[in-house]
């Protein structure tokens, strides 16, 4: 998912990085004023109390996946899909989940949280996870057998069934409003 | 795009940010901002050719650190020489997201200074050292397990789930699993909204 290929010319390579920021801005914006770099919120929603995490994420993908579609379809960009795999997705996820839980922020929120001066996000939260990568990197070559165990490739759930994306799609969307629709009617 | 148009970009993004942050309400429904979560996630990879993540970034931090104390030690692993330790535009995109934060709370809810977040004070107490290394052993959980799956809530959990990935939905539906265990583990089922 991180291409590392930047322009050759530092011009581009300059433009790039503002635009990157610029998207950075926008991202901290919507995460800062939905509530989630607010480690009570983000436990709130791992306590099945509240889902605001959830509402945020699904509203995301919804719109979203009908932006990448819809300018697929137009011709304007192509998909990029990450190697699916159960000893990666599956192991690393529950890794994750369990680290989120412990922390209340994600690699996004981290720093959102940072910027307003939440300090543990900022003085543990960011560095433990600089040292989470970093120990990573070193045993990288030992696990990497293991993490490509069920190996499914660079798939889609619509090349999975050899349908239309849209097929997928709408189904998939519709289904997403039902939940969302359901937190509200239960008062989460 | 152009560098002017770039600049063009970055500029109107830092007006957004200010006049939003500033006029809009302190707290927005999460689908509003849900969808403008979306709304950034098609145009990076529409404007910059990038999906939307921010893990990898904590690989290179690492990296800028571990070069000051071994060079070679970072020259010679695989892992930081397939990602490279440079100032990127998913670092980019993480500066701005601390920054769009910190302006958003400037004109909304405002500077936190918080060391214990409420919810954690509630249930393990005020001890701010307690609170921090569950914090510091969390992150090192993140750090490792977004590397180990290739991505963070982010990656997966936006960037990869709304192209319709395998790999998206496989692992944001883990990072939930876990989350939901760890945090009844720690917090019981008391106080609960259900």
């Amino acid at each position: 998912m991180s291409s590392d290929c930047e322009s050759s010319d530092s011009a581009g390579r300059t433009g790039q990085l503002m635009v990157g920021l610029g998207l950075g801005l926008l991202y901290g914006l919507a995460l800062q004023k939905s509530g989630v770099t607010n480690h009570d919120v983000v436990l709130g929603t791992l306590r099945l109390q509240q889902m605001t995490l959830a509402k945020v994420m699904l509203a995301a993908v919804v719109v979203g996946s009908v932006g990448v579609y819809g300018l697929r379809q137009a011709g304007l960009l192509e998909l990029q899909i990450g190697s699916a795999s159960i000893g990666g997705n599956v192991l690393g996820g529950l890794m994750f989940g369990a680290g989120l839980a412990m922390l209340g922020y994600c690699p996004g929120t981290v720093v959102g949280a940072a910027g307003e001066a939440r300090l543990d996000a900022l003085i543990a939260g960011v560095p433990g996870m600089m040292i989470g990568s970093a120990l990573y990197a070193l045993v990288h070559r030992d696990v990497v057998a293991l993490k490509q165990m069920g190996c499914m490739g660079e798939r889609t759930f619509w090349q999975l069934l050899g349908v239309n994306p849209w097929a997928v799609l709408v189904p998939l969307s519709v289904l997403a409003i039902g939940v969302l629709w359901m937190f509200e009617l239960m008062g989460l | 795009m152009s560098l002017r148009a770039s600049i063009v970009f970055l500029a109107a993004c830092v007006a957004a940010v200010l006049l939003l942050g500033k006029l809009t309400p302190a707290v927005w429904s999460p689908y509003i901002a849900g969808a403008l979560i979306g709304v950034v996630a098609c145009l990076s990879m529409l404007l910059s050719g990038k999906t939307l993540g921010t893990s990898t970034t904590y690989l290179r931090l690492s990296g800028f650190v571990l070069k000051l104390l071994s060079p070679r030690a970072v020259k010679e692993n695989e892992c930081y020489r397939s990602h490279g330790v440079q100032v990127d535009w998913q670092m980019m995109l993480v500066i701005g997201i601390l920054v769009g934060s910190m302006l958003s709370a400037l004109g909304g809810t405002g500077i936190q200074w918080l060391w214990v977040p409420a919810m954690w004070a509630t249930s393990f107490g005020q001890t701010v050292g307690l609170r921090l290394v569950a914090a510091f052993v969390g992150g090192i959980l993140i750090g490792f397990g977004a590397r180990w799956a290739d991505g963070c809530t982010s990656g997966h959990g936006v960037a990869q789930a709304m192209q319709l990935s395998v790999a998206g939905w496989l692992s944001a539906i883990c990072f939930f699993i876990a989350g939901v265990a760890v945090a009844f583990i720690m917090y019981g089922t008391g106080g609960g909204g259900l």
